[in-house]
């Protein structure tokens, strides 16, 4: 893929910010808003698809590195699973931090109210593990096809 | 019916679905296809779902004693469209692939299994 | 913590968490994830049969996810449930086993097989996710469960089917081809799911069977589901997929590709008995279900015949013996509302069918991974090209034979056990049936001598003279099925009795199945 023009380009610096820290606000608040991992996840992964479209795959190559966003997916995955066996005790995925008092353990209010971001358990830790491995799987997703992509017009062109 | 227009156009997704599986040539259009049913099973999912003047369901929105769409088929909902992304990604995928070995993506010219 | 009560989700959560674990480890050392993927699978299997151990003298298993019990399907006095649950009988577990250990002769197969290819982290990855799937298929105790593992179950298995896609166009070809076949199924079997969800708000199968009504809507759910299952398990008219997808996936995966299919085929034995059982008309539908059956068989070993490639032969082979459990689960089900005739022959019939699919994932599963074998060492799959083999491959010629005896339904091999049950009851339904049944039985004798011939016997040819026996592993991997085919084939009663017959109850007695879940035994 070829770099864009530079309309596209400072347009994509200004807002590319702005997506991810809005993906990011949106897997944290999983469980309290409409939202949560896979959705956060993939706004990021949009900004990363803006990234590559932009700059082009040789250039985000330096920003976007496959290997790591690859270690990141096995990261996000293995703590999902990991929350599911810690629930073991009484039974697979059981909520063991809803209402203990610690991390996220505090009792939902019932009734209109503002939201506390210290309830839901571990929901909100699997959505941070789902947001995790949803965005760097997009990454790789979008970099392997860039590259995959780029491979073709090669053969094509010799 | 005009409560009945979402299930007119889960059958239009549907139907130009299956039109684009069963006429199209291209690997890229048949993927599309794929896309569009599984817009309509979506859509027809969702539908099913709907109360007509009922709140969204979040718990910290919910005044007590108002009426709240139903919840579970917006998660069953938004599980398949994660599958979908998956499906998709692996079908563009492997539609590169084909692209990359036979030089062509016409399922007529893509024919080298048969028999 | 008691673990015992754990078994049913440790089951599917070991392998998920080995998937996880194999890239990250894959990072390290590549020689280690295949040993990993193995013991995984190796765990798992033992738990299977602790399991199936536990339902066979206890009963029916449930498993609550996040309840504050394992067994509590009802919390606080609901009349439905409404967690997600794992739902094991008798039924689910036998098909478990199969899947439990085919998917751990593959990765052990594997081992040596794929050893020149690379990325192997998310060939092992792929394979655990695979079984992943096909076990969630079979012990899920709910319809959207059921989509979301078909749905896993079937993109690891496109990924795996066009592995060697990199370097070859056939596999891509076929991995988009079994793509596009099995999401538009699972898609279909979704919005059967939205059909059910829009009638009762009940997505569970014990609680939807207890209330379903055979209402015009169901009739176009079972109208939508029996063709997609049908299809995602090879049956004839919707079979184009599978010929392409089994000769191109590497061997153990066309092992796991024949386990998956079956996952299937219990799917759909699952909704026709356990769901709807008694109340749609068993006679229509289970003549449909034979009319499957009968086009599987014929038009699967007629194809098989003019086969050149050893695996597509094979792959026909596998349609034609899936026509077999049609058959006897179909003539089950015609009868099923006929107490007398349904004692005399259908239980007979039915029990034939289900221990054609156990025989049938062993020695079709035994004759890929020999024809793998054959790949390995001569790098052609042509049968034309192969010749003598006999001289220098002699395990796998063994091998081959004990596969081939059993598929023709050769005694004392386990096909034998499994398809006289299946000619004897279905003879008393309609003796043309069981005609039929034999005259292909016949067809698949000859032509399985014709493989035995061109690629075995014959001198031994100059182009395959550096040819030499597979190494140890893959061995090991094909004499364990071997073993199983001959217990299987010399103790059929033993297995029959303990393992098939409770099987076909559960499948038949419906309100044992909704029972586990809602309570009133």
């Amino acid at each position: 893929m070829k770099e864009m023009s530079r309309i596209v380009k400072t347009v994509t610096n200004f807002v590319y910010g702005f997506i991810i820290i809005f993906g990011f606000y949106i897997i944290a608040h999983g469980h309290l808003t409409p939202g949560g991992g896979f959705q956060g996840g993939a706004v990021v992964g949009s900004a990363f698809a803006l990234l590559l479209i932009s700059y082009g795959s040789l250039n985000s190559k330096k920003f976007l590195k496959k290997d790591i966003l690859s270690l990141f997916e096995g990261f996000g995955l293995i703590l999902f699973i990991v929350l599911g066996f810690s629930g073991l005790g009484i039974t697979f995925f059981y909520n063991f931090l809803a209402n203990s008092g610690g991390w996220f353990g505090n009792a939902a209010v019932i009734g209109v109210n503002p939201g506390n971001m210290n309830t839901g358990g571990v929901i909100p830790l699997m959505n941070i593990a789902v947001g995790l491995e949803v965005l760097s799987a997009f990454g790789v997703i979008v970099l392997t096809m860039a590259s995959a992509a780029e491979f073709t017009k090669k053969k094509e062109n010799s | 019916m005009i409560g009945n227009l979402p299930y007119v156009a889960v059958v239009i997704f549907v139907g130009l679905g299956i039109y684009t599986l069963m006429f199209k040539k291209n690997l890229i259009k048949i993927a599309i296809g794929v896309v569009l049913i599984e817009n309509g099973v979506n859509l027809f999912l969702i539908t099913l779902g709907y109360r007509k003047g009922a709140i969204a369901p979040i718990y910290t929105y919910a005044p007590s004693g108002q009426a709240m769409v139903l919840p579970t088929p917006q998660a069953l909902t938004l599980t398949s469209i994660v599958i979908g992304i998956a499906t998709t990604a692996l079908i563009l995928s492997v539609a590169m692939m084909i692209y990359k070995h036979y030089g062509t993506l016409d399922t007529d010219e893509v024919r080298r299994l048969k028999g | 913590m008691n673990l015992s009560n754990h078994i049913p989700i440790l089951i599917i959560a070991i392998p998920l968490l080995a998937a996880f674990l194999v890239p990250l480890i894959g990072r390290i050392n590549k020689k280690a994830t295949g040993i990993l993927t193995t013991l995984a699978l190796s765990v798992s299997l033992i738990l299977t049969i602790v399991l199936a151990v536990k339902i066979l003298t206890v009963g029916p298993q449930v498993y609550v996810f996040g309840a504050t019990s394992p067994s509590l399907t009802l919390p606080s006095g609901l009349k439905f449930p409404i967690r997600i649950m794992l739902q094991i009988d008798a039924m689910g577990i036998f098909m478990g086993l199969i899947t439990a250990v085919v998917s751990f002769v593959g990765a052990v197969y594997s081992l040596i097989f794929m050893k020149q290819h690379s990325g192997l982290d998310k060939y092992y990855s792929l394979l655990l996710l695979l079984t992943v799937g096909v076990f969630g298929m079979e012990f899920t105790g709910d319809v959207f469960n059921f989509f979301v593992f078909l749905e896993i179950a079937s993109i690891a298995s496109v990924a795996l089917i066009s592995f060697r896609g990199i370097d070859l166009g056939e596999p891509a070809e076929a991995g988009f081809k079994y793509m596009v076949v099995s999401s538009i199924s699972a898609l279909v079997v979704l919005f059967a799911v939205g059909i059910f969800y829009g009638q009762y708000d009940l997505l569970n199968f014990a609680a939807l069977a207890s209330v379903i009504k055979y209402s015009q809507l169901d009739k176009i759910a079972l109208g939508l589901l029996i063709p997609v299952l049908a299809m995602k398990a090879g049956a004839v008219p919707m079979h184009m997929w599978t010929p392409d997808a089994y000769s191109e996936a590497p061997a153990p995966i066309t092992m796991m590709l024949v386990a998956a299919s079956q996952a299937s085929l219990y799917a759909l034995f699952r909704v026709v008995f356990s769901l709807y059982n008694i109340s749609l008309n068993v006679l229509t539908v289970g003549w449909i279900i034979i009319i499957f059956g009968l086009l599987s068989m014929f038009i699967g070993v007629t194809m098989a015949i003019i086969q050149k490639d050893i695996k597509r032969l094979m792959a026909y082979h596998a349609i034609s013996q899936t026509g077999y459990m049609f058959l006897g689960v179909g003539v089950g089900l015609a009868v099923l509302a006929n107490p007398v005739a349904l004692n005399q022959y259908g239980i007979t019939a039915m029990e034939g069918g289900i221990f054609h699919i156990m025989n049938h994932a062993m020695y079709k599963g035994l004759l890929f991974l020999t024809a793998g074998a054959l790949f390995f060492r001569t790098g052609t799959k042509n049968l034309d090209k192969m010749g003598g083999l006999a001289h220098s491959m002699k395990y796998t010629t063994i091998f081959f034979i004990i596969g081939a005896a059993a598929i023709a339904g050769l005694p004392p091999f386990n096909g034998f056990a499994s398809k006289i049950l299946i000619y004897e009851s279905v003879y008393r339904f309609n003796p043309l049936l069981s005609i039929i049944a034999m005259v292909v039985s016949i067809l698949t004798l000859a032509s399985f001598v014709k493989v035995f011939h061109s690629a075995f016997l014959g001198p031994k040819l100059p182009q395959f003279k550096e040819v030499k026996e597979v190494p140890r592993s893959m061995v090991f991997a094909m004499a364990v099925l071997s073993c199983i085919i001959i217990f299987f084939g010399l103790f059929p009663d033993l297995i029959v009795k303990n393992l098939v017959h409770p099987a076909v109850m559960s499948l038949i007695e419906q309100f044992k199945y909704t029972g586990t879940v809602l309570g009133g035994m």
